[in-house]
This record gives structure tokens, C-alpha cells and sequence, in this order.
């Protein structure tokens, strides 16, 4: 049966083939909404490729590989924009990526970046935001964190349902390594909840149920742009911050390779970057001339930049949730 | 013998009914475990996920009932200013988007919530429901209302001549409860615990945002994270199956429960009750009311409170998407109530004969709602896509999986009537010499218009807030409207995400309004 559906799948892509110039590209749901980076990286590069850019939202950054694994080989799409770096490998592994060919030595990534198959639009650290107002003097550390007095509560995400739980995840495991079960346990009292979605977690917090919500350095930036709000701010922790890089990726099977090719080089340049910050709430890739807008200058700034390579990633997932959830579950 | 003799084309539509909704949720499953490399193992973590499912969802259906008896007593036998309006409220909470509901909760229940505020206030402890509390309270505000109104409806079964009969022979209190109302009961409440088992046990964010960790995993997040985490088809539907399994063994032994109403046919008058004329009865009445209102009201206040500021902020797109919501939930709405009355004239059309596969029939219907959204959504994606492009069939398959997801509701309200009506009615129509659509304009059209306006009310409203399969086959620049406040909540714009969804019950709200409004024009 799914020999057919691969055959019946694959005539479609050869039938494809014969349409204009359309650049089909996979992203997740909130990089289309009229407040996400989409609708004016769509209008920035119409302008110079005279193509015509077809965002399809597919789910969150996990589901999207889910999603072209599905298509296989017959996928309409040209590009994938919005693979985190933590299942890089996963995507790898499907062997549906082509290289993407463009320069990434005078990328900002911190450690820089090398793969040739996935190329980085954007980036940010995973921290724990917290409210000025409420919580005077935030731990400067996870060992702080493990010491703070009882009523500094922390509510997370599920890793198994969440981008940021997967990093808070993959960030105790390398601070602590073995140690992590035993950091997970000593922590489960002061997490109030684990919820599925980051939103749960952070309206939670905004709510006054935690002290502190696990979130991104940058989302300070948002409450001081869009609200005009300085009271958040998130905690720097000495051990350093683990981060998440969001990749593009071109299938080897598109129907417009140059024009795909076109895409991914425009990734790297001012007309989607300077997007980014005050849409996607993250860092560019690679900073526009014009630099970082208002609002980002004051964020907290790692010391020590945290991340697994990607193909230890998977490993260390695989055994870092098995210790989640037994410590958690306890 | 049989009462009712039914015309071919019930058979051809309530086979028809059955069979999709076969498809759609054993028959997706088969289909999903058949496209996978490998076929999936279960984890003592998944025998874990499947305790708390049921122990959850079993404790959530008990204590929804549980509390619901009272409320609907009293209502049943009270009129007061307000009484049409509150019990009609009763259907808002469960129309309100998840994340919403949750949010809700917490700021009454929370740790800084409502409650814990007035704890603190006289110097107690504040209070920590994360955990099977929290889990309990936010699946009782959500289901005990619907509880209620299943059980108001089955008391609207008694006729009115039983409760007179009752009041000139003397009959009051316990012998009353145990003569008209036990039965009744009896009747009725299993299957509304079983649609509250149901709903509960593929709850996935209320239960683990509650829950308080990961020791509140349903199978319905274990079943995500297969799919979504490490795309293993194969465990994904092994845990689908397992879900079914546990929701067709409820959803059998609860229908065994129940014993068939046996009031006989009134006259149609209108009720009028004798009993509760005590002051304690009038006591306890009022205490359960104003319990009721308090502890639904609360949590759908605070909701109201955070969404009003988001109402101005949500964005240009967000009346296309709130008409596109709207469009989907008529037609699936439509769509499910066809499927409901084909099914359950088939359900009665095959008692008489082959009882056994009638129940099948009934238990079928009631664990459509136990499909998971991950896995139809797959199934349907992997026949579908050598076809047609996902993007083309979006809106039309989330109708379909809506009204799949709605037809228990539908079916659970229009089954009870539809049977007293082919009990009472069915031989004086046999007798008469009526056809089809004679049955259908004097007998099954008034004694269904209630049920009728209120099961398309609730399928329709429920259709709007479901994210169904859609993110599968999104629609790139055509968001539903809970698409498109799950976007704007991922974009941290959460305080325009809170107006998107009180824009979205107040349309869902609506839409049952005006159905169940409908209903009751007919009831004079």
C-alpha cells in the first residue's frame, strides 16, 4: 500500500512540475499570522524574484518534519523554514534536505555554524523571565535557582509538547550531565505546573501563579516594544543558556531549485532579517546594517552559550526525558 | 411485535453513518498502523498514561453527575426569574477554548487566584490544586453543566400526568425520587457518564496544565508525542487503539447501565409540580443553585475580564477567520445532526431484532468522540493526499471530523426521545396507516423539535472551537478562528489572543443560542 501511495504521491510532484514560478514554503503556524515574520518577508522577496511566495502553515517547528516525512519525496514544498536545532538530525536522517549552499562564516549565530544542509534564520536563549515588581533579586544561577527561598516557583513546558521545555530540558542535562535527575527532583517542588504549550506557561505567569515562567531572553523585548512595559526581565544564570537555532532547509526534491536556491541566499540578507526581531521575538541570524531595534540593546547577554551538537542531540533527548519524567513523576 | 417498521432509506443512512464512522476512527487507526515502518511496543510510561486516563476521566464523570443531580432537581422543579436564562447558560463553559477554560480556572482556583486571595486574607494557607484537584475542578466546570442539561431533559420525559397522578395519591420526597425521578435517572445518566468519560479522557492541555506534571500524561498526549516528537507511526496508533479500547469498554458497560424509561405517553401538557413545597426542600434547592452559579460563573467572569481588553487588539484577519469558523460550524453542525438521527433510527430501527448489534450501533457512536485528532488527522492525509491537495478539502474535513467529534452529543440527546417516541407513538402510527412522512411531520418533527435545536446548537458551537484535523491540512493564509488565536498566542500576543477567544464563545455561544431558541419555539 505504500508503495502506490508513494507512486500515485510522485506522479503528482512530476505534474507539478509544469506550474509557474511559486515558491511553496513549509513554516509553523505562527510565522504566517499577520504579526509573524511572514506576510513582509513574503512582500520583500516578491519584489526582487518576481515569483510568487506560498506560505503553508504546518504545525509548530516538531510537526514539521512530521509533516515533509509524510510527503516524502512528493512534498510540494520548495523550502522548510522553522526546523529547530534540537531535531536537526531528525531531519537529516530523512534525507528529503538538499544543501543549501550559502556562505554561513559571517553568520551571528554564537559558536557559529558550519552544517551545509540547514542554514539559520534566527536564534534566541531559553531563560526564565520573571517580573521586577514582584521578585526584587532573581537567582543569578541554577544553583541559586536550587537554593531560592520556597516561594520562588517556576512554571515550565512539556518538553514533549514544547520547544522551550525541550530546551529547559536539554539545558539541565548539560550543566549537570548525570547529575540531572537529581536537579529535576530538588526542583520539582518549586514547579507549580508543567503545561503543554509555551502560552499556557506564560500567561500562568503573567497571571502571578510563578515567580518565573521559562521563556526567551528576547521576550522581555516584546513586553518594553509592543506594551511599552520594562517590568520583565530574565534571569542571566552563570552556568550560561542553552540555546535554539531555527533552520531552513531546502528539499531535494523542489520543482524550482534556483528559484529555492534564490530563497535560502535572501535568508541571509537585510530583507528578512530585519524582519525578525519585532516578529518573531528572536535574534537574526545575521544582524541588518541597520543592527537590532530599540528595546533589545538592554537584554541579558550569556556569559556561555549552551547547545548540543546535533547529532548528540538526539541521545541526550532521549535520555534527559526518560529522567524528566521519572523524577517529575515521582 | 415491532413497533416500528422502518422505511429502506433508514437503513441505507444509518448504514451509511456507521460505516463513517468506522472509518473514522478504527478504520484511521488501521490505516495509520498500516503506513508505519515498524510497528510500536508499549512503555510502562503508556500503562502509566492509560491509569490516570481512566482513573481521571472516570472520577471527572462521577463527580460532574454527581453534582449535576441537584442542580437539574432543582431547576426542574422550580421556576423563578432568571431559571430559563441560567439553564441555558449552562451551555457556555464548555464552549470556551481550552486555553481559555484553564485560564479561567487558575484565577479562581490558582495560587493566586480568587480563593486563595480570600484564604490568605484570613491567614491560611493558599491553596495548590495542581494535581487530580485541579484536574477535577476544570473538567467538572467544563462538563457538569452539560450534565445538567442531559438530566433537565430527561425529567422533561416524564409526562406531566405522572407528576399529577403522583401528587393526588400523596406521593412526596423519597417514595416520589424512587417512583419518578430514580428511573429517570437511571435512564439518562449513564449515558451522560459515559460522554463525560469520554470527553475527559482524551483531554491532553486541561489535564496536564492542572495536572500539575508529567504525571497527569493522558494517552491522548502520549499519542501526540509519538506523533509530533518522534513521528512513530506505528506507537502512535497502538496508543489510538488503546484509547479506543478503554472508551468502547465504557462506552459498553455504561450503555448496558441503563434501563429503558417506561412512563408511557402523556398528553403533551405542561409540567406542573406539587413536591419540594417544604422549606428544606426549598433550602436545599436554592443552596444548589447558588452553588452552581458561583462555581461556573466564577471561572467564565475571569475569562470575560481578560478577553474584554484583547477585543480591540486582535487584528484585521480575525473576522475572515471568524467567518470561516462560523461556516464550518453550520455546515458540520448540519452534518452531525444527518449522521445523529440516521444512526439512531438505525439503533431503532435494529433493537427489536438484532439487539446486540444495536448497542454496537449506540456504543459506535458515543466513541467517535474518543478519536484523536493526531491520528484521523493522519490517516486522512496519507489516502487523501495522492487525491487532492490538503490544502483544497481544510475546511471541508474539519467539518467532518467536527461533526464526527459532535455526533455523541448529538446522538446522547436525541437517542432518549427519539425511542419514547417510537415506544409510545410508533404503534398508533403503525395502526394508523401512516407513512414515512406523515411519521415524520406529525410524530418525530414536534417531539424532536427540543432535542433537535439543542443537539445542532451544541454540534455546531463545539465545531467552532475545535482545532480538529486542521493543522494537518491548514489553508495557508486561512486561519479558522482558533487558528488564528492559537497564532496570535505563539506571536505572545496574549492579551489579543484572550479577545480572539471571547470573540469565538461569544460566537459559539450564539450559534447555540439561536439553535436552541428554535428548539424551544416548538415546545407551546
Amino acid at each position: 500500500m505504500k508503495t502506490l501511495l508513494s507512486a500515485a504521491a510522485l506522479s503528482i510532484a512530476f505534474t507539478g512540475g509544469a506550474m509557474a514560478e511559486t515558491l511553496t514554503v513549509y513554516t509553523y503556524d505562527s510565522f504566517v499570522t499577520e504579526w509573524g515574520p511572514g506576510p513582509q518577508i513574503e512582500k520583500n522577496f516578491e519584489a526582487q524574484c518576481g515569483c510568487d511566495v506560498d506560505f503553508v502553515a504546518a504545525g509548530d517547528g516538531a510537526e514539521l518534519i512530521g509533516r515533509v516525512k509524510l510527503e516524502g519525496a512528493g512534498t510540494e514544498a520548495d523550502v522548510v523554514l522553522g526546523i529547530d536545532s534540537n531535531l536537526m538530525a531528525d531531519a537529516a536522517a530523512s534525507g528529503l534536505f538538499a544543501p543549501h549552499g550559502v556562505a554561513t562564516d559571517g553568520m551571528d549565530v554564537p559558536g557559529g555554524w558550519g552544517d551545509a544542509t540547514f542554514l539559520p534564520y534566527d536564534w534566541g536563549y531559553f531563560a526564565f523571565v520573571y517580573d521586577k515588581t514582584r521578585l526584587a533579586s532573581a537567582p543569578a544561577s541554577f544553583e541559586e535557582l536550587l537554593n531560592a527561598p520556597e516561594d520562588v516557583t517556576i512554571v515550565i513546558q512539556d518538553p514533549r509538547s514544547s520547544t522551550p521545555g525541550l530546551g529547559l530540558l536539554l539545558w539541565v542535562k548539560q550543566v549537570y550531565g548525570d547529575e540531572a535527575p537529581a536537579v529535576w527532583e530538588k526542583l520539582a517542588p518549586r514547579i507549580i505546573t508543567v503545561t503543554a504549550g509555551w502560552w499556557e506557561a506564560y500567561s500562568m505567569f503573567l497571571e502571578g501563579e510563578a515567580m518565573m515562567a521559562l521563556s526567551y531572553t528576547t521576550s522581555p523585548a516584546y513586553h518594553a516594544i509592543a506594551e511599552g512595559d520594562d517590568t520583565k526581565a530574565a534571569a542571566a544564570f552563570e552556568e550560561g543558556h542553552y540555546m535554539q537555532v531555527e533552520l531552513a532547509g531546502k528539499l531535494a526534491a523542489t520543482d524550482s531549485p534556483e528559484l529555492a536556491d534564490q530563497f535560502m541566499a535572501f535568508i541571509a540578507e537585510d530583507g528578512f532579517q530585519s524582519i525578525i526581531p519585532t516578529t518573531n521575538w528572536m535574534y537574526p541570524a545575521k544582524t541588518p546594517a541597520g543592527g537590532l531595534p530599540e528595546g533589545f540593546e538592554g537584554l541579558v547577554q550569556p556569559t556561555k552559550s549552551l547547545i548540543y551538537a546535533p547529532d548528540e542531540a538526539k541521545a541526550a533527548r532521549e535520555e534527559a526525558l526518560a529522567e524528566w519524567l521519572e523524577a517529575l513523576s515521582q | 411485535m415491532t413497533p416500528f417498521r422502518p422505511a429502506p432509506f433508514v437503513w441505507i443512512a444509518g448504514g451509511g453513518a456507521f460505516a463513517l464512522a468506522l472509518f473514522l476512527t478504527l478504520g484511521a487507526v488501521a490505516i495509520v498502523a498500516l503506513y508505519a515502518e515498524a510497528p510500536g511496543g508499549l512503555t510502562t510510561a503508556d500503562w502509566r498514561a492509560l491509569r490516570f486516563t481512566a482513573m481521571q476521566a472516570f472520577l471527572s464523570a462521577a463527580f460532574s453527575i454527581l453534582f449535576a443531580i441537584p442542580v437539574a432537581r432543582a431547576l426542574a422543579r422550580r421556576r423563578f426569574w432568571g431559571r430559563d436564562m441560567l439553564a441555558r447558560l449552562m451551555g457556555a463553559p464548555f464552549l470556551l477554548p481550552v486555553v481559555v477554560a484553564i485560564l479561567g480556572v487558575v484565577a479562581i482556583w490558582g495560587r493566586s487566584g480568587l480563593v486563595s486571595q480570600i484564604l490568605m486574607a484570613f491567614g491560611m494557607e493558599r491553596l495548590n490544586v495542581y494535581g487530580m484537584a485541579g484536574v477535577l475542578i476544570a473538567h467538572v466546570f467544563f462538563n457538569m453543566p452539560l450534565a445538567v442539561r442531559l438530566i433537565l431533559q430527561g425529567y422533561a420525559e416524564i409526562p406531566a400526568e405522572r407528576w399529577r397522578l403522583a401528587a393526588q395519591l400523596g406521593v412526596e420526597g423519597r417514595a416520589l425520587w424512587r417512583l419518578l425521578e430514580w428511573p429517570m435517572l437511571r435512564a439518562v445518566a449513564p449515558g451522560a457518564f459515559a460522554l463525560i468519560f469520554l470527553i475527559c479522557a482524551t483531554s491532553f492541555a486541561v489535564a496536564l496544565s492542572l495536572g500539575g506534571g508529567p504525571r497527569a500524561t493522558t494517552l491522548e498526549l502520549a499519542i501526540y508525542q509519538a506523533m509530533r516528537f518522534d513521528f512513530d507511526l506505528g506507537r502512535a496508533a497502538l496508543l489510538a487503539g488503546l484509547q479506543f479500547a478503554l472508551c468502547i469498554g465504557l462506552a459498553v458497560f455504561a450503555t448496558g447501565f441503563a434501563t429503558r424509561m417506561g412512563f408511557g405517553a402523556g398528553m403533551d401538557g405542561s409540567v406542573e409540580r406539587f413536591d419540594g413545597r417544604g422549606g428544606g426542600a426549598r433550602a436545599f434547592d436554592a443552596a444548589a443553585i447558588i452553588a452552581a452559579i458561583l462555581f461556573l460563573g466564577g471561572p467564565m467572569a475571569a475569562a470575560l475580564w481578560h478577553g474584554l481588553p484583547g477585543l480591540a487588539q486582535m487584528g484585521g484577519g480575525v473576522w475572515a477567520a471568524a467567518t470561516r469558523s462560523v461556516a464550518v460550524a453550520l455546515t458540520s453542525g448540519a452534518l452531525c445532526i444527518a449522521l445523529a438521527l440516521s444512526l439512531a433510527a438505525l439503533i431503532v430501527a435494529a433493537e427489536a431484532r438484532w439487539r446486540i448489534a444495536s448497542k454496537g450501533a449506540e456504543a459506535l457512536g458515543l466513541i467517535t468522540l474518543a478519536l484523536s485528532p493526531f491520528v484521523t488527522g493522519v490517516a486522512l492525509f496519507i489516502l487523501l493526499r495522492p487525491l487532492v491537495s490538503p490544502v483544497q478539502v481544510a475546511l471541508a474535513l474539519t467539518a467532518l471530523v467536527n461533526a464526527m467529534m459532535a455526533l455523541p452529543f448529538a446522538l446522547r440527546l436525541l437517542l432518549p426521545p427519539f425511542r419514547v417516541a417510537v415506544a409510545d407513538y410508533g404503534r398508533l402510527a403503525a395502526s394508523l396507516g401512516m407513512g414515512s412522512w406523515a411519521r415524520l411531520r406529525l410524530i418525530w418533527a414536534p417531539r424532536l423539535r427540543e432535542p433537535l435545536g439543542f443537539a445542532l446548537g451544541v454540534a455546531a458551537a463545539l465545531s467552532m472551537g475545535d482545532l480538529g484535523v486542521i493543522a494537518l491540512f491548514s489553508a495557508p493564509n486561512e486561519p479558522t478562528l482558533p487558528l488564528y488565536m492559537y497564532g496570535l498566542l505563539s506571536a505572545h500576543r496574549i492579551e489579543a489572543a484572550g479577545g480572539a477567544a471571547l470573540l469565538l464563545a461569544a460566537l459559539a455561544f450564539a450559534i447555540f443560542w439561536a439553535f436552541d431558541e428554535w428548539g424551544r419555539r416548538g415546545q407551546a
